[in-house]
C-alpha cells in the first residue's frame, strides 16, 4: 500500500512539472516588463535595472526557471505587484473563506446528487427520471452567477432569510459563518449536483446490465438490494472519479461565486489579480489551485482500492 | 472448384443500416427541440437590426436605469419624432437593454462555434498523432495532463491576462483548456479502434499508415466528435459570459450577455432586469445546445463522449 | 439411471414468447414443450438464434425487457410461475430453482467476497445466523471440490480461476437444494480440460441430490457427455426431442441429422504427405512481454512464446492446438508481423523476415495473409465489402478495375455472388463474412494463409462449410495453411500435421493421424480425454 501511494505520488510529479513550466512561461510571455511595473511610474532606469537584478530577470531563462522553482520549493511565491505584499501572506489570508465554501459545497452536492442519481437509474424512463435528468441539463446550462443572483433575489432580498453578501470568519461564530455561506454553497453546488447525479445514474445503469446483477436476481434478491449492494457498490469508482474531476468545475465556480457574494477568498483574489495584471499572484493562485486539483484526484485514486478489490497496490 | 457448396445460410439483415443512426438522431425530441431553439437564437442575432432594436452602444445619460417598458421619444434625422419602448429597460448608461441582449447573441454564437470548430480540429490532429505514433504519445499526453490539471476557467483567466482583452484573446483563452479534452477523446478512440481486427487486417493488406488512419480510424471519430463539439460550444459560451461578467473578457462597450450582466451587477437590488434578461437568454441558448448534444450522444451512441 | 416414477420438476407447456416489433421474426420461441424430471439432465441444444436461452431465462422469470410470454404455462413442481407474483417468484429463485451462467468471469460480483456471494442466497431465504451461514458456505465449497475453502471463502472473484468461479456459482446455486438447476452454456467460456471437470461436477451434484437439470448448450460433444434426454431447437421451435440415444443415434428430423453430421469427428481422415517447398519456417521463435519498472514497480516478464520451431510446406496445413493462454495466437501474430517477435528467425518462402528493410517487409506482407476469429469485427462496417477486398491489391499497385475483376472472381470462388460486392458487412451472416475475409486474403495472392481460430465464432453447421472452403482453397491456390484452433475436432478434420502448445511451448508435434492415434505427451493425452463426448461420439461416428 505504501509503495503504491509513493508510486502514485511520483506519477503526479511530471504533471506538476508541466504545470510549473506553463505557469513560468506565462510570466515570460507578459507584454509588460515586470520590473518596470514594480518600480512604479517615478522610478528611473537604474532603479528598474536594480529591481530586474533583484528578481533575477537578467539571468538566462533556464537559470531563471531554476531560481523560480527553488524559491517555490521554499514556499517563496514572490511579491505581489499590486498588493505590495508577499503572495504567500495574501493567499494565507484568503484561504479560509474559499476552503469553507468548497467543503460545504461538496457535502451538500454529494448528499443531494447520489440519491438523485440512484433513484433516476432505478426508475429509468419514468417521469421522476426525466425530471432529475432535466434538472441536470439545466444545471449545466445556467451560469453560476445567474443562479447566484436568482437566489439572492429570492432568499435574501424578497424573503430576507439570509444576508445578501459578505463573509464572516469561523472564529467569529459558527452560526454567522454558516448563515452567510449557505446561499453561496447552494449556488456553487448546482453544477456539481448536475454532474454527480448524471454520472451516478449512468454508472448505475451501466452496471445494471452486468451479468452479476442477473446472478443476484436469480438468487431471489430484492430489487432494492440488487441496486444498493450490487449496482451502487460497483458504480462507486466512476462516481468518486467524477467527484474528483468535478473539482475543476468547482474551482471555476468558486471564482465566480465569490465575486457574486463578495466573499474575500482566493477566487476574488484571482479576479483582482487578473484585473491588475498582478502576475506573481496570478501564477501563485494557478499553481495552488492546480496542485489542489491534482492532489485531490490523487486522493480519489487511492480510494479506488477501498471500493474495488481488483485495483491492486 | 465447382464442388464448393453455395452457403446454406441466408443473408442476415436486408436493409442497409448505414445512416440509420443519423436519421434516428433527427427523430430524437431533444435533438429537434435543441436545434430549433439554436436556430431561433441564431436568426434573432443575425436579423437583430430588423427586430426593432436601436444602436446597442448608444449612450443616453438622460434615460438611465429605466424599468422594462419605459417609453422614450426619439427625434429622427428628418425632424419627426417616434416613440420607442425600452422593452427590457435601460442600463446605468441609458443603453437599451433589449437591443444589447439581441445583439449580444452574436458574440456568444461566434465564440461558441469558433471554439468548438478549432478545438475539434486541433485536438483531432494532436490526438491522432498521440494515438498512432507511440514514441510521441508519452510526451504529448504529459503536456495535455499538465494543461488539464489547471482548472479551465483559471487557465482562461491566465491567458486573458497576458494580452489586451478582445475577441481573439478570449477565443484563444477558452480554446486552450478545451483542446486537451479533445485530444484525450480522439486518442482513446484511436487506441481502441487500432485493436479492431479489421484494422489489423488492413495492416496485413499493406495499407500505409496515413491511409489507414484516414480510411479506417477517422470515420469512427466523427460521431463522438460532433457530440463533443456541442458540449464544447455550450461550455465556451458559458466561459465567455463568465469572463465578461468578471470584467476580464470582451471589452465592456461590446454588447455581450456577460457584459450586460457585469454592468448590471452594481444596481442589481433595484434593477434586477439587467441581469435577468441576458441571463435568461444565455441559459436558454446553452440549454438548447446541451439538449442537442445529449440527444445526439444518446442516438449516435458513442461510447466515448462524456462530460468533464 | 432414473426411475420411471420420478416426479416432474419442470413442465413447460405450449410456451410462446413474443419478440418486440421490428425483429426478424415474430416470436422468440413458439409453442415450446419441455419437461424435466427429478434426477434428470435435459439438454436443450441449438445454434445461435434458436431460442434456447430465452427458454431458460423465462423459466427463471428473468426475461429481458421487451420480450413477453403470450401463451402457455411454466409449471415448477406444479406451480405456474408465469402466474406467480413478483414476491413469490423471488421466493422460488434460489430455493426451488437456481441458475448458472455462461460467463463465470462476469457472473460474480467483482467487489464482493466469494463467501458473501454464496451466503447471500442463505441470507435472502433463511434466518440462519451469520456463523451458521459461514459454516454452510464452507460445506458447499467443500462439496464442489474447491481447494482450501477456508482461504477461498474470503477471496474476491478476480483472485480465482474461471473454472473455480463456475464451481462457486454452482455452490451458490445448490446451497438451498433447489429442485431445478438451469445451466445456460456453463462451460462454453471454459477451456476444454476445465470444461470436463465442470461437467463431471454437474453430473455428480445432480446424482447426489436428485436435482433436475435443464442444460443449455450448442455443443453435441457436451450433449453426448451428460444428457439423459435431448431437446433440439431451431429458430424458436422444438424440432425433435427424445433420449440421448434416440437423438444421437437415430435422429429423425433432417435438421438434427445435419447438426450431428456437422460435428467434426475426432478421427482424422488419412492424409498424404506434403512435399511442396517450405513456405514458412520459424526457428526458436520467442515473444516476451516485459513490464517496465518505474521507481517502485516490480518488473515481471511474461514468456508468451518460448522457442517455437515450425515449418509449413506448400499445400500443407499445420494446426497449432492449445487452450487459452497457450501462446498459439501470439505465434500467428508474430508470423503475420502484427507484433514483433523478441527472438528467433522467421523465413517466408526462404526469405528471412528480420533481414528485410521496411519496404521489403511491406512486400512480404502480401505473401502472408490472415483470417481472423471474429467475423463481426474483421470487416470495416462502414465500407462495402468490395472496398475491403480490393484494398490490398490496390495498395500494391493493381489498378482498381483489375482489382474489382479479381474480387468478382474470388467472390464466386468462396461461394458468394459476384454482384454482392457493393453490400455492407452487416448484410451478411457470420459464415458469409468469414468467406469474404477469405476472399480478401486470397486477393493478395499469398503463399501462406493463417487462420487464427477462423471458425470458433461460427455455429457448427456453418463451421463445417467454412472448413471445407478453406481446404478447397488451399488445394486450388496451392497455399501453405497455418491453422490456429482450440478445438481438437476441427484440427482433426483440416490439419495434415498438428503442433500442441502449452504455456508458450510446443509440447508435441507430428502428423495428425499419428498424433491423434497415439498422443505421447501427458498434456496432449489430457486434452484428448477432456474432449466432451469422446467415447460416445466415436460409437456414433462408427454407426
Amino acid at each position: 500500500m505504501f509503495a503504491y501511494i509513493l508510486r502514485r505520488l511520483a506519477a503526479t510529479i511530471p504533471v506538476m512539472l508541466v504545470v510549473a513550466v506553463l505557469v513560468f512561461l506565462m510570466l515570460r510571455l507578459t507584454p509588460a516588463d515586470p520590473a518596470a511595473i514594480i518600480a512604479g511610474d517615478n522610478a528611473n532606469a537604474e532603479q528598474v535595472a536594480e529591481i530586474r537584478k533583484r528578481l533575477g530577470l537578467d539571468q538566462p531563462i533556464m537559470t531563471q526557471f531554476a531560481i523560480w522553482v527553488t524559491k517555490l520549493a521554499q514556499g517563496d511565491l514572490g511579491e505581489s505587484f499590486f498588493f505590495k505584499k508577499q503572495v504567500v501572506e495574501l493567499i494565507a489570508d484568503r484561504l479560509e473563506p474559499t476552503v469553507s465554501l468548497a467543503v460545504l459545497t461538496i457535502i451538500i452536492a454529494a448528499m443531494i446528487a447520489i440519491p438523485l442519481g440512484v433513484i433516476a437509474a432505478y426508475k429509468q424512463g419514468s417521469w421522476l427520471d426525466r425530471i432529475v435528468m432535466g434538472f441536470s441539463v439545466l444545471g449545466f446550462s445556467v451560469p453560476v452567477f445567474v443562479i447566484g443572483y436568482l437566489l439572492i433575489y429570492v432568499f435574501a432580498i424578497q424573503l430576507n432569510w439570509f444576508p445578501v453578501q459578505g463573509y464572516q470568519r469561523l472564529s467569529q461564530g459558527f452560526g454567522g459563518w454558516l448563515q452567510r455561506l449557505i446561499l453561496p454553497a447552494f449556488t456553487l453546488s448546482v453544477i456539481y449536483v448536475a454532474l454527480i447525479a448524471r454520472m451516478t445514474r449512468t454508472s448505475v445503469l451501466e452496471v445494471m446490465n452486468e451479468d452479476y446483477i442477473r446472478t443476484a436476481r436469480a438468487k431471489g434478491q430484492t430489487e432494492m438490494k440488487v441496486l444498493v449492494r450490487h449496482a451502487l457498490a460497483n458504480a462507486a469508482v466512476p462516481i468518486v472519479t467524477v467527484v474528483g474531476l468535478g473539482i475543476a468545475l468547482l474551482i471555476g465556480g468558486v471564482v465566480v461565486t465569490e465575486s457574486v457574494y463578495t466573499i474575500p477568498g482566493l477566487g476574488r483574489l484571482t479576479v483582482d489579480a487578473v484585473l491588475a495584471r498582478d502576475y506573481p499572484t496570478i501564477q501563485a493562485v494557478i499553481l495552488l489551485f492546480s496542485l489542489v486539483y491534482v492532489v485531490i484526484n490523487l486522493a480519489v485514486d487511492l480510494t479506488y482500492t477501498i471500493f474495488d478489490p481488483r485495483i491492486r497496490y | 472448384m465447382t464442388t464448393i457448396a453455395a452457403p446454406a445460410e441466408e443473408a442476415a439483415a436486408p436493409a442497409p443500416r448505414k445512416s440509420s443512426a443519423w436519421i434516428g438522431a433527427l427523430k430524437s425530441p431533444s435533438v429537434v427541440i435543441g436545434a430549433a431553439i439554436i436556430l431561433i437564437i441564431a436568426a434573432l442575432s443575425i436579423m437583430a437590426p430588423a427586430l426593432g432594436t436601436i444602436d446597442p452602444a448608444e449612450i443616453n445619460p438622460a434615460f438611465r436605469n429605466k424599468k422594462p417598458g419605459a417609453e422614450r421619444t426619439i427625434r429622427n434625422d428628418d425632424g419627426t419624432q417616434t416613440k420607442f419602448e425600452h422593452r427590457f429597460g435601460t442600463d446605468s448608461l441609458g443603453r437599451d437593454v433589449y437591443s444589447r441582449v439581441i445583439y449580444g447573441g452574436r458574440v456568444s454564437l461566434i465564440i461558441g462555434i469558433t471554439v468548438a470548430t478549432l478545438s475539434i480540429f486541433i485536438g483531432l490532429i494532436i490526438g491522432m498523432v498521440a494515438g498512432y505514433i507511440r514514441w510521441l504519445d508519452g510526451f504529448i499526453m504529459r503536456i495535455m495532463d499538465g494543461l488539464m490539471a489547471i482548472p479551465a476557467i483559471l487557465l482562461a483567466m491566465g491567458v486573458v491576462s497576458l494580452s489586451r482583452a478582445g475577441l481573439t484573446a478570449v477565443v484563444i483563452a477558452i480554446l486552450i483548456p478545451e483542446v486537451p479534452r479533445v485530444v484525450r477523446l480522439v486518442r482513446a478512440i484511436v487506441l481502441s479502434i487500432r485493436e479492431e481486427p479489421y484494422v489489423e487486417a488492413a495492416i496485413t493488406l499493406g495499407t500505409p499508415t496515413p491511409i489507414l488512419l484516414f480510411r479506417h480510424v477517422l470515420p469512427n471519430t466523427i460521431a463522438p466528435l460532433i457530440v463533443q463539439a456541442t458540449f464544447i460550444c455550450a461550455s465556451a459560451i458559458l466561459v465567455e459570459a463568465i469572463l465578461s461578467f468578471l470584467g476580464i473578457g470582451i471589452p465592456p462597450d461590446v454588447p455581450t450577455w456577460g457584459n450586460i450582466m457585469a454592468e448590471g451587477r452594481s444596481l442589481f437590488r433595484v434593477y434586477p432586469h439587467n441581469i435577468l434578461y441576458p441571463g435568461i437568454f444565455l441559459a436558454i441558448a446553452v440549454l438548447a445546445i446541451n439538449m442537442l448534444g445529449d440527444g445526439l450522444r444518446d442516438t449516435l451512441d458513442p461510447r466515448f463522449a462524456k462530460r468533464v | 439411471m432414473l426411475s420411471p416414477a420420478s416426479r416432474t420438476v419442470l413442465d413447460v407447456r405450449n410456451m410462446t414468447v413474443k419478440l418486440p416489433p421490428g425483429a426478424d421474426r415474430p416470436h422468440a420461441v413458439e409453442d415450446i414443450n419441455i419437461t424435466v424430471k427429478a434426477g434428470e439432465i435435459v439438454c436443450v441444444v441449438g445454434e445461435s438464434g434458436s431460442g434456447k436461452s430465452v427458454t431458460s431465462f423465462n423459466v427463471m422469470g428473468l426475461l429481458p425487457r421487451g420480450l413477453k410470454t403470450t401463451q402457455g404455462e411454466i409449471l415448477l413442481e406444479g406451480e405456474d410461475i408465469l402466474k406467480a407474483s413478483k414476491e413469490r417468484l423471488r421466493d422460488l429463485r434460489g430455493t426451488r430453482m437456481a441458475m448458472i451462467f455462461q460467463e463465470p468471469m462476469t457472473a460474480l460480483n467483482p467487489v464482493m467476497r466469494v463467501g458473501e456471494q454464496i451466503a447471500e442466497v442463505l441470507q435472502i431465504h433463511t434466518d440462519m445466523s451469520r456463523a451458521d451461514r459461514r459454516k454452510r458456505v464452507l460445506e458447499m465449497l467443500n462439496l464442489v471440490h474447491l481447494p482450501d475453502p477456508e482461504r477461498l471463502i474470503d477471496a474476491y472473484p478476480h483472485q480465482v480461476s474461471g473454472g473455480q468461479r463456475q464451481r462457486i456459482m454452482i455452490a451458490a446455486a445448490l446451497s438451498l437444494d433447489p429442485a431445478l438447476l438451469i445451466a445456460d452454456e456453463p462451460t462454453t467460456a471454459l477451456d476444454v480440460t476445465t470444461q470436463a471437470r465442470i461437467l463431471k461436477l454437474v453430473r455428480e451434484m445432480q446424482e447426489r441430490r436428485g436435482t433436475g437439470v435443464l442444460f443449455i448448450t450448442h455443443d453435441f460433444g457436451v450433449v453426448a457427455e451428460i444428457a439423459d434426454r435431448v431437446v433440439v431447437m431451431q429458430k424458436g421451435r422444438v424440432v425433435e426431442q427424445g433420449t440421448r440415444d434416440e437423438i444421437l443415434r437415430r435422429p429423425r428430423e433432417p435438421y438434427t441429422k445435419m447438426l450431428i453430421a456437422a460435428v467434426p469427428s475426432l478421427k482424422p481422415p488419412p492424409a498424404t504427405k506434403a512435399t511442396g517447398a517450405v513456405m514458412l519456417s520459424a526457428h526458436d521463435l520467442s515473444k516476451t512481454y516485459g513490464k517496465k519498472t518505474f521507481l517502485f514497480g516490480r518488473g515481471r516478464v511474461v514468456h508468451a512464446v518460448k522457442s517455437v520451431n515450425i515449418e509449413v510446406r506448400r499445400g500443407e496445413t499445420l494446426g497449432i492446438v492449445g487452450e487459452s493462454g497457450s501462446g498459439k495466437s501470439t505465434v500467428a501474430r508474430c508470423i503475420s508481423r502484427l507484433i514483433e517477435p523478441t527472438g528467433g528467425k522467421i523465413e517466408i518462402a526462404g526469405q528471412d523476415m528480420s533481414k528485410l528493410t521496411a519496404s521489403g517487409l511491406r512486400d512480404l506482407r502480401r505473401s502472408v495473409q490472415v483470417v481472423f476469429q471474429d467475423p463481426y469485427r474483421s470487416l470495416n462496417p462502414r465500407r462495402p465489402i468490395g472496398a475491403s477486398i480490393i484494398e490490398g491489391p490496390v495498395n500494391f499497385g493493381l489498378s482498381k478495375a483489375e482489382a474489382v475483376k479479381r474480387a468478382r472472381k474470388l467472390m464466386v470462388d468462396v461461394g458468394l455472388s459476384a454482384d454482392a460486392l457493393d453490400r455492407y458487412p452487416h448484410q451478411f451472416s457470420g459464415g458469409q463474412r468469414q468467406r469474404i475475409c477469405i476472399a480478401r486474403a486470397l486477393a493478395m495472392e499469398p503463399v501462406l494463409l493463417i487462420g487464427d481460430e477462423p471458425v470458433s465464432a461460427l455455429d457448427v453447421s456453418v463451421q463445417a462449410q467454412v472448413l471445407e472452403l478453406l481446404a478447397e482453397v488451399k488445394k486450388k491456390f496451392d497455399l501453405a495453411l497455418l491453422f490456429i484452433t482450440h478445438d481438437l475436432r476441427v484440427a482433426a478434420q483440416i490439419c495434415d500435421r498438428v503442433a500442441v502448445m502449452k504455456q508458450g511451448e510446443i509440447v508435441e508435434q507430428g502428423p495428425t493421424e499419428a498424433l491423434f492415434a497415439n498422443p505421447q505427451h501427458p498434456y496432449t493425452r489430457e486434452l484428448f480425454e477432456a474432449a466432451p463426448g469422446r467415447s460416445y461420439m466415436e460409437t456414433v461416428d462408427a454407426a
